[in-house]
């Protein structure tokens, strides 16, 4: 079997965001970058399925500047075969991501693609949905088991009432939630394994993909911050004020 | 404008995330609800009663049974033609479901909206609600989820929607229900409870969830969990509130044990009120609370329960 899985350069799930002055978006200049916690999880499962030996190859796509080659590292270094970056200046939407993956699928025939629910930094949670949509394949979101079986995928999805299961036939598309798995840290020897592997760099128009914006972001400001509360002295006082002061018990 | 609500529920109750998310359609033009289940008439009959609401569309096929993405999206691409907005709420079925509709139909889909500014233009969280972005979309069609807790519910009674049953579109076939397990609780629902008390790591074990579920119990409280708590194993996932998790915002937020991390607040911080129960005096959770208490929750949570008992 042979799997995809793309990943995100964020802003580190560690920083505190400041919004720009000017209200274009959030700081991202000298701020600390990861790859997406979400894509982290899709990078371990693909490498424990490999290591299961259900998987030959292990594929990590990126889109974004050049910069996403250090993600792509990071997916090398943690176990993944080999890279492919889509470099692109633009802040790629979804849609265009989902695309993009399409394009890069039709050239390597994966038989699952597994990614993050969601990335950090615009909290979209689309793009398995809209690639699975795009190929008319199926797709097993926020999925906290998975297994392979007869030629399908057995998925364990966190829905907002517990947990569903669905068989899927393959190919699939795959968006991980937390619970999957514990990702590991690249050891120093397979960090400096990874700067050896390939990583094959190439544009969304030499894949013939359209990545324009369909939302223009018209302003990106904070949030009405919250007014400085008490403390309180004791359980009692505590009652006392949710009772009299703020009366919502 | 004309606006298409996909409804929440489960082939027996119409949910109420459908009821907030009928509030932001309404916003933008005449609300159709479509009802797409198996064996589902009398989700239709209610949405049909819900205010605002000015017509039902009832898909009662086998296929729909467990809103299988495969099969519900078509059958909402074939109706888009008729509709400006296509809407759901940003439940784990709208998240599903919607970034399908927008890709079949080449358009983006704006995930998560908190208010709506124009017939194009919404605000909608970024960053775990550290950032708001306003986006305009420039697309014929918007496809859109809606954060129920940025919304009232419409009034659940007081409409009379006529129901129009329609055809069942092909289904997808490469996916199959096999199971749930959904959480058995007579409590609320997390998301639209008016009271929500959390537990955090500091809880240190499923067991002591109990003495929570006695304050949720004397206070019609839901009981929600951080993501450190859920991980541990205290509580199921569907507890876990945060930015990947379920976002609320009750008239009042009890969290115990709960640091506060950016990926918490992000899902409660909208809260009316907030209590904070915490030994750590410089834990972040004190930054947003409105009461903040510094105590062991092992001696707290049980004179809560006793104080409240009163």
């Amino acid at each position: 079997m042979k799997v995809l899985v793309a990943v995100k350069r964020v802003v580190d799930f560690n920083v505190k965001v400041r919004v720009k002055p000017d209200q274009t978006g959030v700081e991202t200049a000298n701020v600390k970058m990861s790859m997406n916690p979400f894509d982290e999880i899709a990078v371990e499962e693909g490498i424990r399925l490999k290591e299961a030996g259900t998987a030959e190859e292990l594929i990590a796509v990126s889109i974004g500047t050049s910069q996403s080659q250090e993600t792509i590292r990071t997916a090398l270094a943690m176990g993944a075969d080999r890279g492919i970056l889509v470099e692109t200046d633009v802040a790629v939407e979804p849609l265009g991501i989902a695309k993009v993956l399409k394009a890069i699928i039709e050239k390597e025939s994966p038989d699952v693609v597994i990614v993050g629910k969601q990335a950090i930094d615009d909290d979209s949670n689309q793009t398995a949905q809209m690639l699975a949509a795009l190929m008319g394949w199926p797709q097993g979101t926020f999925v906290s088991k998975l297994s392979f079986e007869d030629g399908k995928a057995r998925a364990t999805r966190e829905v907002d009432g517990g947990l569903e299961t669905v068989l899927l036939d393959m190919p699939a598309v795959i968006s991980v939630d937390l619970r999957l798995n514990e990702p590991r840290y690249a050891s120093l020897p397979n960090i400096m394994k990874a700067k050896k592997k390939q990583i094959d760099t190439m544009t969304p128009d030499e894949l013939g993909v359209d990545v324009a914006p369909r939302l223009n972001t018209l302003k990106v400001v904070e949030p009405p911050p919250r007014a400085a509360g008490v403390m309180v002295a004791d359980v009692a006082e505590l009652v006392d004020k949710l009772k009299n002061e703020a009366k919502v018990i | 404008m004309s606006v298409l609500v996909f409804a929440e529920h489960d082939n027996a109750e119409l949910k109420s995330a459908t009821l907030n998310a009928v509030t932001a359609a309404a916003q933008l033009g005449e609300v159709t609800v479509v009802v797409a289940g198996s064996g589902c008439g009398a989700v239709a009959e209610a949405a049909a009663k819900v205010s605002g609401v000015a017509k039902v569309l009832l898909a009662d096929n086998e296929a729909y049974a467990h809103d299988l993405a495969e099969n519900t999206a078509p059958l909402v691409v074939g109706l888009a033609g008729d509709y400006s907005h296509l809407v759901a709420p940003a439940t784990t079925t709208g998240k599903n479901l919607m970034p399908r509709v927008a890709a079949l139909l080449d358009v983006a889909q704006i995930s998560d909206i908190s208010a709506v500014e124009s017939d194009d233009t919404f605000v909608r969280p970024i960053y775990a609600g550290n950032a708001m972005a306003t986006v305009q979309s420039t697309d014929s069609v918007k496809v859109i989820t809606v954060r129920t807790t940025s919304f009232e519910p419409a009034e659940a009674e007081g409409g009379s929607a006529s129901v129009e049953e329609i055809a069942a579109a092909e289904a997808g076939g490469n996916s199959i229900f096999v199971g749930e397990e959904l959480t058995e609780s007579e409590r609320p629902e997390l998301t639209s409870a008016k009271i929500v008390i959390s537990g955090g790591r500091g809880m240190q074990s499923g067991e002591n969830f109990e003495m929570l579920d006695k304050v949720a119990d004397t206070l019609g409280a839901a009981v929600g969990a951080s993501r450190a708590a859920v991980d541990a194993g205290y509580v199921p996932n569907d507890y876990q509130v945060g930015q990947t998790g379920k976002v609320v915002a009750p008239d009042l937020y009890i969290a115990v044990g709960i640091s506060g991390a950016i990926q918490h607040l992000a899902g409660m911080k909208d809260s009316k009120v907030i209590v904070a129960i915490n030994k750590d005096e410089e834990a972040p959770i004190f930054q947003v609370a409105d009461y903040g208490l510094c105590a062991d929750l092992f001696d707290a949570v049980p004179a809560l329960s006793a104080e409240l008992d009163k």
